[in-house]
């Protein structure tokens, strides 16, 4: 199949059913309501199950009973649903089953408003729900970088058993892109016969499985928790993915941004540079695991002086920049989070302001 | 002759947490019997609540999920969406179903999803200590309306059995107690009709029991048993509330 024009919603959509995931249940939000409208002419079409739950922390739970059947299932939402949401993957990822969760962000905090943002950075990279867990966090810069993250998401939902988080901005859910569905992506069955609850009947052991998150013992629940660690641990080995931008050359700033933000960043970057000021980029394609050791690297050219973290936010990824650079330089912030998408001209002004 | 008594193969052979009088353990036999006589105990998955059955799991032999407070509806049609050759059910109390996990069951039963509640309505809050619950009978005292429940205050206990029958999407809705072994006898055809349409594939189904929790109401098992039958069988009222046969021709037998 060859390229098609589509919007980042519909084909987040297509592209869950590509990656052979024929369940979603979902609740409408702005502005990830079209992946809903999509997926409820689709599903039946590829005889797939679709159903509109009576609210987000309803919608977490249908997510949490057929991830625990063994089956393959993913919602998207949006930023004050995410947060409904949370309770239900604090218990996903308790109870250690794969599940794909997409947040197109908008602007907060409570009902914020309905243009693109990045401010639920530390909900999904640090917690969100409570408990001891870890999300996988992927964040997408453009339409087909969604839909192949979608796809690749079912896999290491699998392979870790752990919910899987998408955050994308308002901007890769609503803006049109040329995509296509890489057919090796499609993610073949897994086994699931030692944990799920998919009836006895079909599995050729015939004990019982369990799918929970209570250990009222200590030493168990302890032990439990280590396991998560140990699970947080193998993705922080295995799963660093980033992208360099202008690294190469002898760069005065190092520029920290993801998502729709760093295409900008890639414009400033561009325009800077003919007006002959280098400036590199690290882009996080993963929030969690973050690229710490990259982006130390990075820092640590003899001539970079200062790093910028841009973010469409007041700053959340911050802190993690500056445990990446271990205070060798100075990290600056620059954002917006009230809808607006920072221009390349004001990236490059806040740049050269670093540069004084 | 041969065996008139055995324990249900769907039942682990176990003691159970539950207090002296509880009627959690005569549900909990009445299910596992009715799985084994419909032979479904291989393609069943239960969804515990939270609360005093919270570690149901632990006496059943087949497929569990132990779902968060009152969120078992959405559990459970999460699974029967996506495996409707399962059969699913849940078994929730008074403060996970009537309270927290209202709006889950009042959607999963308007939505006609295809799986069976068994909800346990013994007017107080267990396993957290006796606290007043959306069917704690007024002037009940519990430990969080220590001079009775007013109802000018918060209102009249919710019968859930008539507010679920009263959705226009065909149910199995019934009621009935384990006070006796009449009721018991009642009860027990009630869950397995319940289950025997959720097998048929025709509709929501909820058997809500009316129990005792001699521990948080501060009675004998045989005073609480007689306060159940005095305080509650007045308000909460045996019974069907709603067949899926109502209103169709040429089916009403059940």
């Amino acid at each position: 199949m060859g390229k098609v024009l589509m919007k980042g919603n519909e084909a987040i959509g297509e592209a869950a059913i590509r990656a052979g995931c024929l369940n979603y249940f979902a609740y409408p939000i702005t502005p990830q309501s079209e992946v809903a409208e999509y997926l409820s002419r689709r599903m039946p079409e590829v005889g797939g199950v679709f159903l509109q739950g009576e609210s987000e922390v309803a919608v977490s739970y249908m997510i949490f009973g057929a991830a625990g059947c063994g089956e393959r299932i993913f919602t998207t939402s949006s930023s004050p649903g995410i947060s409904l949401m949370s309770e239900g993957i604090s218990y996903i990822a308790g109870a250690q089953c794969p599940a794909v969760f997409v947040n197109i962000m908008r602007g907060g905090p409570g009902l914020g408003g309905i243009l693109p943002s990045q401010a639920d950075y530390l909900q999904s990279t640090k917690g969100g729900g409570h408990g001891d867990y870890k999300l996988l966090v992927m964040a997408p810069a453009s339409v087909q970088e969604a839909v192949e993250m979608v796809m690749r998401a079912f896999a290491l939902a699998e392979k870790y058993r752990n919910p899987i988080m998408i955050l994308g901005d308002g901007l890769i859910g609503q803006m049109m892109e040329p995509v296509e569905f890489p057919d090796h992506l499609k993610v073949e069955a897994t086994n699931k016969d030692d944990w799920a609850t998919n009836g006895m009947d079909t599995r050729k052991s015939k004990n019982r499985n369990l799918v929970k998150t209570m250990y009222l013992d200590p030493e168990e629940l302890n032990a439990h928790n280590l396991k998560l660690k140990a699970k947080y641990e193998q993705m922080a080995r295995e799963e660093i993915l980033y992208e360099s931008y202008n690294l190469e050359g002898d760069y005065k700033v190092l520029i920290v941004s993801y998502g729709t933000m760093s295409r900008v960043c890639r414009t400033a970057i561009d325009n800077l540079k003919e007006n002959g000021l280098e400036v590199g980029m690290v882009r996080p394609q993963h929030l969690f695991p973050f690229p710490n050791q990259a982006i130390l690297k990075a820092a640590e050219k003899p001539n970079c002086q200062a790093i910028l973290s841009v973010e469409m936010c007041m700053g959340q990824m911050v802190e993690d920049v500056e445990r990446s650079v271990q205070g060798k330089r100075p990290v600056a912030w620059y954002g917006k989070c009230g809808g607006e998408v920072p221009t390349p001209e004001e990236v490059m002004e806040e740049v050269q302001k670093l540069m004084n | 002759m041969g065996k008139t008594f055995q324990k249900p193969e769907a039942l682990a052979d176990t003691i159970t947490h539950y207090c002296p009088g509880c009627t959690h353990g005569v549900a909990h036999r009445l299910v596992a019997e009715v799985i084994d006589e419909l032979g479904i105990r291989g393609r069943t998955v239960g969804i515990g609540p939270v609360g005093c059955a919270v570690m149901m799991y632990n006496y059943f032999t087949f497929d569990f999920q132990e779902a968060a407070h009152g969120r078992a509806p959405a559990m459970a049609t999460g699974a029967k969406r996506v495996r409707p050759d399962l059969i699913v059910f849940t078994y929730q109390g008074d403060g996970d179903l009537a309270s927290i996990g209202l709006g889950e069951i009042v959607h999963a039963a308007n939505r006609g999803e295809k799986f069976t509640t068994i909800f346990i309505n013994n007017a107080v809050y267990g396993m957290t200590g006796g606290q007043m619950a959306p069917t704690t009978m007024p002037e009940q005292r519990t430990t969080t309306s220590p001079f009775g429940r007013k109802v000018a205050d918060v209102g009249m206990p919710i019968k859930v059995a008539e507010l679920l029958a009263a959705l226009e999407t065909e149910g199995y809705i019934a009621r009935q107690t384990l006070t006796k072994p009449k009721y018991i006898n009642r009860a027990k055809k009630a869950i397995k009709k319940a289950f025997t349409y959720q097998i048929e594939n025709r509709c929501f189904s909820l058997v809500e029991l009316v129990s005792t929790c001699p521990t948080n109401w501060g009675m004998t098992p045989v005073d609480a048993i007689k306060w159940a039958e005095e305080k509650m069988l007045p308000y909460y009222q045996l019974g069907e509330f709603k067949t899926p046969d109502q209103g169709q021709t040429g089916d009403s037998k059940s």
